[in-house]
């Protein structure tokens, strides 16, 4: 589904490399979780695939079912059906979430030469997903993510993500700034989006989330490469340990 | 007080060319009235106080800068309100395409029918309020307006009105300097939603006076737009009676040069007015708002949200005024003036002022300049939705707050609709 090669990015406005050589695949209905110090890259990882402006991809490739990703428009990646669920989603006075979510659905399937959804059938299919995410009808009619609690707008990620049914989900640090409850609200709505051909790139500091959304495989990350890969014993090792150990294993 | 030498120059030769109108005996005072008002004031220049960020040259020239009819098979915009609809060809009222001007609540004359009569209502408002609101700024193309004004229409409001009235401004020649004036006159307890819409002539100058008494409310819906190269000069002065409501809103898209000015005052208590707008241009488009709220009564309201969306050099000007008199305790002021910046070329100028004479009031006013947001604009976009659309769609966000001022809610849409669709097809070309 996903691959990544040797991947180095810099800084546009300061000669600062982040990624110095990553290398990850994702295959297709895999979960994988990344894990790392602050610092260490893994929200630059998740910018640079989704085609944040401001940074420069010296070296390396990242492409989705073999198509190069990097050379994209963000909302052509999109549409190609790559998704970041946001650390920080943005506010937007005056954009009502519904139309936003509307536009954006059908924006999509326009690019991919699709027929646009009904009006009626966009409105079955959102309030049905917004259920699941208890995400009242006000939440839906209010500006995107203005006046929301942290909690409300992750689950909102999470409704977009639902709604606009991606095959690679990257989710950054969803879990921050989540209550027990909010948390676990949010897990069983990526639990329910787990299939066979949705791959999902979960970058997280803490184990706790992956205690509800099961990994295939664990990273760590550090200083702009994966420096360990392993099974979800991984992530463990790192709860009980923190990075200190792995770092100065690999050193 | 003579007049310096280059006005006094400027004035007689604009005058030179212009006679007043024959008419009645309150109509012929009231326009030598304003024809004095005028002379002793001369025309604006660019180094007068309230004109230095627009050039008022093609406004006062003796003949109307040309501009051209824009072609198009783009309804009017109200034509789906059920609406008594009066229209204005190049600024000469056309009666074959207007309604029959009868309606329940509402008295309608034109105004030159009314002013050849000695005796009429309008006499206490048809340059009273202009003149009024002549002070402390001037207004000279109002008083010219007042002078020379012969076509325009005079509406008596007795009680709730059931359909809105439409005044449509056809433009079809390109040289065309039409002077409209329009009185208003609402009894107490009267309702009346008032629209206008058209881009009139190659230069427009209207004034619109509106007196609004205890208890009444006035709703004014208007738009201005389509041909490029038009240029207008507006006045609407306004006086508010005790718990009385004044809400208008205006849409300007298009026209090279747009200068509109109005001015409220609040003079009964509990009185509410509410002055919004909002402007995209594109190019060579010069757009000011010039606003001037007086509050001389207690516990009154006003608000002023002006918005405008400028791109490829274009201009928008906000000067906007809360002056708050001794004893208008509890005044509740608000003044907010924003632009969304398109590019590095375009400019705002805006100037807001307060003056405050009494100590128990909340005034507030802001005034803030800005890009699109370029994190909003990326949010969008990693949505799935085209950077074009996105900046659209954050365009039409940026407007929202000036269009929330417009109560009803067809019209609202109606707006709305044509906004999304101009931008669209902007977007296509």
């Amino acid at each position: 589904m996903l691959e990544i090669k040797n991947l180095h990015v810099q800084l546009e406005e300061e000669d600062k490399q982040i990624l110095k050589g990553v290398d990850l695949t994702v295959d297709a209905g895999q979960l994988h979780a990344i894990m790392g110090p602050n610092g260490s890259g893994k929200s630059t990882l998740s910018y640079v695939l989704s085609g944040k402006d401001g940074y420069e991809v010296t070296k390396g490739s990242a492409t989705l079912e073999g198509q190069d990703v990097l050379d994209l428009e963000p909302e052509e990646r999109a549409a190609a059906g790559l998704f970041l669920a946001f650390q920080y989603p943005v506010e937007i006075p005056g954009v009502g979430n519904m139309t936003f979510l509307r536009t954006a659905v059908n924006a999509q399937r326009k690019a991919r030469g699709e027929e646009e959804m009904s009006a009626a059938d966009f409105l079955k299919a959102i309030r049905a997903r917004a259920k699941e995410l208890k995400i009242d009808a006000d939440m839906l009619k209010r500006p995107v993510n203005v006046g929301f609690s942290g909690g409300e707008k992750k689950r909102n990620e999470i409704l977009q993500m639902a709604m606009l049914e991606p095959k690679m989900c990257i989710l950054d640090e969803t879990d921050s700034g989540l209550d027990v409850d909010a948390m676990k609200l949010v897990s069983e709505g990526v639990n329910a989006l787990r299939n066979e051909g949705r791959s999902f790139l979960v970058i997280t500091h803490y184990q706790r989330l992956l205690d509800h959304i099961k990994p295939d495989v664990v990273h760590i990350m550090a200083d702009g490469r994966i420096v360990k890969s392993g099974g979800p014993e991984l992530a463990l090792e790192v709860e009980n340990n923190g990075y200190a150990d792995i770092l100065a294993e690999v050193a | 007080m003579a007049l310096p030498e280059q006005k006094q120059s400027q004035i007689d030769e604009r005058l030179s060319d212009l006679t007043l109108p024959e008419g009645g005996v309150w109509s012929s005072a009231a326009r030598a009235d304003a024809l004095d008002r005028l002379r002793a004031m001369g025309l604006p220049v660019r180094r007068d106080e309230y004109w230095r960020f627009t050039d008022p040259r093609g406004l006062v020239s003796s003949d109307a800068p040309a501009a051209k009819v824009l072609v198009t098979d783009e309804a009017p915009i109200f034509e789906i309100i059920n609406a008594l609809k009066i229209v204005f060809v190049d600024g000469v009222f056309d009666a074959d395409q207007s309604d029959d001007l009868t309606l329940e609540a509402v008295d309608i004359q034109r105004l030159s029918d009314a002013a050849s009569t000695d005796i009429h209502w309008a006499k206490d408002i048809y340059g009273v309020l202009e003149a009024r609101g002549q002070s402390p700024v001037q207004r000279p193309l109002a008083a010219l307006n007042t002078a020379f004004a012969t076509d325009g229409i005079l509406i008596h409001v007795t009680g709730k009105v059931s359909k809105p009235i439409n005044l449509i401004y056809l433009h079809q020649s390109e040289t065309s300097d039409a002077i409209l004036h329009h009185c208003i006159k609402l009894d107490a307890g009267a309702d009346v939603t008032v629209l206008e819409n058209g881009p009139a002539a190659a230069r427009f100058n209207k004034v619109m006076e509106v007196e609004v008494a205890d208890g009444a409310a006035f709703h004014h819906v208007r738009t201005q737009g389509r041909d490029h190269e038009r240029s207008a000069a507006t006045h609407m002065f306004t006086r508010l009676g005790t718990e009385s409501t004044f809400k208008s809103f205006t849409l300007t898209v298009n026209g090279v040069l747009t200068r509109n000015e109005c001015v409220i005052e609040l003079t009964g208590d509990d009185a509410v007015a509410h002055v919004a707008g909002a402007a995209v241009g594109d190019g060579d488009f010069h757009h000011d708002d010039t606003v001037f709220v007086t509050h001389d009564a207690v516990n009154c309201e006003s608000r002023q949200v002006f918005k405008k969306v400028l791109r490829n050099g274009a201009t928008g000007v906000f000067q906007g005024k809360i002056l708050v008199k001794e004893g208008a305790q509890k005044t509740d002021g608000y003044q907010i003036s924003q632009s969304l910046l398109l590019d590095g070329d375009s400019q705002f100028l805006a100037k807001p002022e307060l003056e405050i004479y009494a100590d128990d009031v909340a005034c507030s006013h802001g005034s803030t300049s800005g890009a699109i947001d370029e994190d909003a604009l990326f949010y969008l976009r990693s949505r799935g939705v085209p950077s074009s659309e996105a900046q659209d769609l954050l365009t039409l966000a940026f407007l929202a707050e000036a269009l929330d001022e417009i109560e009803d809610e067809d019209i609202a849409a109606v707006l709305l609709e044509r906004l999304d669709g101009w931008l669209s097809r902007r977007r296509a070309t």
